[in-house]
């Protein structure tokens, strides 16, 4: 283990924290919040210095290896967890530093699940550090790291493939540092888009930026107590659309900006993704308008669509309060949330890629049966998958279940109706929000034990990590010299 | 540059790895995926698993944009192709790796008519190598800087040296007015000396000098400085063929060894002034037979490491006179080799890589820096680089005394309209004159770059 790398970038990061504070900073000076722009400022400065301070000596050895790299990137997103805690308990909003640690945590990894019953009486400033949480979390803290820090060795890789979502992270570009610049333009370019397009459609310009880092982050987080469903059909409309088209791999925008949509619309996951949201919302709006739950059709389409993107892309907004409709409905969003988004986007959960590898290889095991001496390989977007990858995706499949059983089975000591411990546990593991029952879209997380918040933190990071970077800091043999 | 990358063998990664050191944008493509992978983990590059001469791949790995296009894979035919169609699809520069001496005697025709930027032989390459080398025999190592006016020669201090257990600054002035010393390699370590260095025994010395200076710089020292009269060489490939024509014309007589008949006839064809025996040289009786104890030079080069390194540890036992030069394949095992001290080693395939890394550098030259050549030293511990001063540069006259040189950047050696100055503290640079810079820093773009900011 290279501990002194492992330092330095943790040293680093600190200082990118501070200079992420200053927007809710400046947000505090324009609201005449002084008080929280006090904490805010003493917060960009702790965390500057001790930045400097821990950086300010190079290692030697920067060569890191994979093990590094997960090692860096589970303990940066706890690190980063835990440092953006601080504003909300120095601030008065959340009074506890487990209950302000899930908060950020539920931020970071775009859960959007929130122990705050009311969030309208929470300062400006602080509200927008919590939905900017999502949007930092979203593309990934490293990446911005990459990005915006001069690294010149090819090592870093290594950092982005832990970060990144996605059986096979892989370069767009030559150079880590450019894929990172080129995918926080496309996310910065979609995020100011967003923000213009709910401005006209009636939102104040504060609103419309929170809600906007909740939804490209894929986060979740609503600044008013009725969600999204205070907003106006066409808002909603716009949200819709952008929670849909982050939910998709970025390297489709990659080649659509470089006029190459042939191969943009190669990729095998992105058909399916947009397919299955296709399918789902109708059968939904069908199950909603036949139990009688909006008179309108069309309305019960909206609301449908609405719901089913807002599970799928894993952002876990509401309009409607999808835990009182048919059990039909309640069954398929819960299981699409299992699924989430397309690789390479900010969405969590499963991941199309890897449940359409796991498909195809179940459905060649199928065909050996019938065809013994059959060569058969899986598929996708035109290319052979490695036998490597499609093992790595089977044991992700093992663990992730295991994980998903091992949590349900922690969460149930709070003697919580069965839906509920099973859909916080999904909706944790895969960076949603909302479940069913105490925790639907209309609940939140405060009624867990401090036990149970742990367990469920743990989720959101193992999930939006996927699982392995998490894992390996766990392990003690990765400490050992 | 944009720069693509075909073939991922020794050359391939040594090239990736040099230029993805140096800001490039690489993309490498190959067969074979586990090679890609662990490219893709080590170095900051793209990698695309597949045949370089398809033009899907080559459009997937960005051909229409790219500067330039290297093909090294084992292949010459193949690699020729990639060329065509890289030129074809992308209009870039190309440069090709072929080693058939078929292709080679008409290399120019295909150049010219594929369009090709650069041809590197390898064996051809070591094989100048190894005979400049047998040029000035005491000389472990020569390199040309400045067009052939100044050179870089690198040797061994011995016992009996007048330069041994001496600081530098009290080396007689006879000796340092010529040349720098600018290199002092000693076990592991590489040191670019002060006055106050002291030179032992089994240092490796590189010296900078124009060509005349670094001759009467070995004479002075008590060194053999004239070429070698005869040469046994073992393996009768293609380097040796290319060596033995250089030495020929050089009429220095050349015995070669090789175990296959065919080829020995073969080359008897090709090399009829050349004695061509057949027969294992590995054969201790054999080569006493053919008076390895009086042979000036003797040159192995198998295709197998172990075997070169075991003959020339065996000539140096029993005729400890004789130049030695080994072949290796197999770079990383550079510093134990080097540890045996069984005189000069040449590498091929870091020789090749280095020409063309030279091609890069002198095509980057003209866009975003200005240097003329590199040669890598020692490992790639040391470079020695070649500056073009530029109008403006805040390096003119200044005497060298009052500048503010970084730590571990040398001045070896200033170029004033092909007039070689071995520099002093009063040596003044003017402007379009091309200084040698000999640093331990990696990655200086400009002679701007030797000053503390």
């Amino acid at each position: 283990m290279n501990y002194s790398m492992i330092r330095y970038i943790l040293f680093r990061l600190f200082r990118v924290f501070g200079a992420l504070l200053v927007l809710p900073f400046i947000v505090a000076i324009i609201y005449k919040e002084y008080d929280s722009a006090e904490s805010f400022f003493m917060l960009i400065l702790i965390s500057s210095i001790v930045g400097y301070l821990g950086s300010f000596k190079k290692p030697k050895n920067t060569v890191i290896y994979a093990k590094e790299g997960f090692t860096i990137t589970a303990l940066a997103w706890i690190v980063v967890s835990m440092l953006g805690a601080v504003p909300f308990v120095v601030t008065g909003t959340i009074p506890n530093y487990i209950d302000a640690c899930f908060e950020t945590v539920s931020g970071f990894t775009t859960t959007g699940g929130s122990i705050l019953t009311s969030v309208e009486q929470i300062e400006k400033s602080v509200q927008f550090w919590r939905t900017f949480t999502h949007w930092i979390g979203g593309m990934g803290v490293l990446v911005f790291l990459l990005a915006v820090v001069p690294m010149a060795d090819g090592y870093s890789m290594h950092l982005m493939r832990a970060e990144s979502p996605g059986p096979v992270v892989g370069k767009i570009v030559p150079k880590v540092k450019d894929t990172a610049k080129i995918l926080y333009l496309i996310y910065f370019g979609i995020t100011v888009l967003e923000i213009i397009c709910l401005k006209i459609s009636g939102l104040s310009l504060y609103e419309a930026a929170t809600i906007t880092f909740s939804t490209v982050g894929t986060g979740g987080f609503a600044v008013t107590n009725a969600g999204i469903g205070g907003y106006s059909t066409i808002s909603q409309a716009v949200i819709i659309v952008f929670m849909a088209l982050c939910g998709v791999n970025f390297t489709v925008y990659y080649f659509l900006i470089n006029r190459k949509p042939k191969e943009a619309f190669a990729i095998d996951e992105v058909k399916y993704y947009f397919g299955t949201m296709a399918v789902a919302a109708t059968l939904i709006a069908i199950n909603i308008y036949r139990a009688g739950v909006l008179d309108s059709a069309g309305m019960c389409f909206h609301h449908a669509l609405f719901a089913v993107t807002s599970i799928m892309t894993t952002t876990g907004f509401g309009t409607l309060d999808f835990d009182k409709w048919p059990e039909f409905s309640r069954v398929l969003l819960m299981g699409l949330a299992c699924v989430g988004a397309c690789a390479g986007s900010t969405g969590g959960g499963f991941k199309f890629s890897r449940a359409l590898i796991i498909i195809r290889n179940a459905r060649n095991e199928l065909n050996f049966l019938v065809h013994p001496k059959a060569v058969k390989r899986v598929f996708m977007d035109g290319h052979t998958v490695e036998g490597t990858t499609v093992k790595s995706v089977s044991a992700y499949l093992g663990l992730y279940v295991i994980t998903l059983i091992a949590s349900v089975l922690l969460v149930s000591l709070d003697n919580f109706d069965y839906q509920t411990t099973v859909t916080s546990v999904i909706a944790t593991l895969n960076n949603i929000g909302p479940g069913l029952g105490m925790i639907g879209p209309m609940g939140n997380y405060s009624e867990f034990s401090y036990f149970s918040k742990i367990v469920l933190m743990f989720d959101m990071l193992a999930g939006r990590l996927e699982l392995l970077p998490i894992f390996i800091v766990m392990k003690p043999k990765t400490w050992r010299r | 540059m944009q720069i693509i990358i075909v073939g991922c063998g020794n050359v391939g990664q040594t090239l990736t790895q040099q230029l993805s050191k140096e800001g490039h944008d690489i993309t490498v493509i190959e067969e074979k995926s586990s090679v890609v992978q662990s490219v893709v983990n080590n170095l900051d590059v793209m990698g695309i698993v597949g045949n370089g001469a398809s033009y899907s791949i080559m459009k997937d790995a960005g051909i229409e944009t790219a500067d330039l296009m290297i093909a090294v894979t084992d292949s010459d035919e193949l690699n020729l192709l990639c060329c065509l169609i890289a030129k074809k699809a992308g209009n870039c520069h190309t440069i090709a790796r072929v080693r058939n001496p078929v292709y080679n005697n008409e290399i120019n025709f295909i150049k010219e008519e594929l369009g090709l930027s650069m041809v590197i032989n390898p064996e051809e390459a070591a094989a100048s190598e190894a005979g400049r080398l047998l040029k000035l025999p005491s000389a472990t190592k020569i390199e040309t800087f400045a067009r052939g006016r100044a050179e870089l020669v690198r040797l061994v201090i011995d016992e009996n040296s007048r330069l041994c257990d001496l600081a530098l600054k009290d080396i007689p002035s006879d000796l340092k007015k010529q040349v720098i010393i600018a290199v002092v390699s000693r076990g592991n370590d590489v040191h670019i000396p002060d006055g106050n260095f002291i030179l032992r025994a089994g240092d490796e010395i590189t010296i900078f000098g124009s060509s005349k200076n670094t001759v009467s710089f070995f004479k002075k020292l008590g060194l053999p400085s004239a070429k070698v009269h005869s040469t046994m060489i073992i393996g009768g490939g293609e380097t040796a063929y290319y060596l033995a024509m250089q030495l020929i014309a050089l009429g220095i007589k050349v015995i070669i060894f090789d175990k296959d008949p065919v080829r020995c006839k073969e080359l008897t064809d090709l090399l009829p002034q050349a004695l061509i025996i057949n027969g294992d040289g590995t054969d201790k009786d054999m080569l006493l037979e053919e008076g390895v104890t009086r042979t000036d030079s003797f040159v192995s080069l198998t295709n197998l490491d172990e075997e070169n390194i075991m003959l020339s540890m065996y000539v140096k036992s029993i005729n400890p006179k004789a130049k030695l030069i080994t072949k290796v394949h197999r770079v990383t095992y550079g510093d134990i080799i080097g540890s045996l001290s069984i005189g000069s080693i040449i590498y091929p395939k870091n020789i090749t890589a280095d020409r063309i890394v030279q091609f890069v550098r002198g095509m980057s030259a003209s866009k975003d820096s200005n240097i003329e050549t590199l040669y890598k030293l020692n490992d790639d511990k040391v470079e020695a680089l070649e500056f073009i001063v530029r109008n403006g540069s805040p390096v003119i006259g200044k005497p060298l005394s009052q500048m503010k040189i970084k730590k571990g950047v040398l001045i070896a050696c200033i170029n004033h309209y092909g007039e070689i100055i071995s520099p002093s503290g009063d040596s003044v640079i003017r402007d379009r004159d091309s200084v040698i810079v000999v640093t331990t820093l990696a990655g200086l773009k400009d002679i701007s770059d030797i000053l503390e900011n």
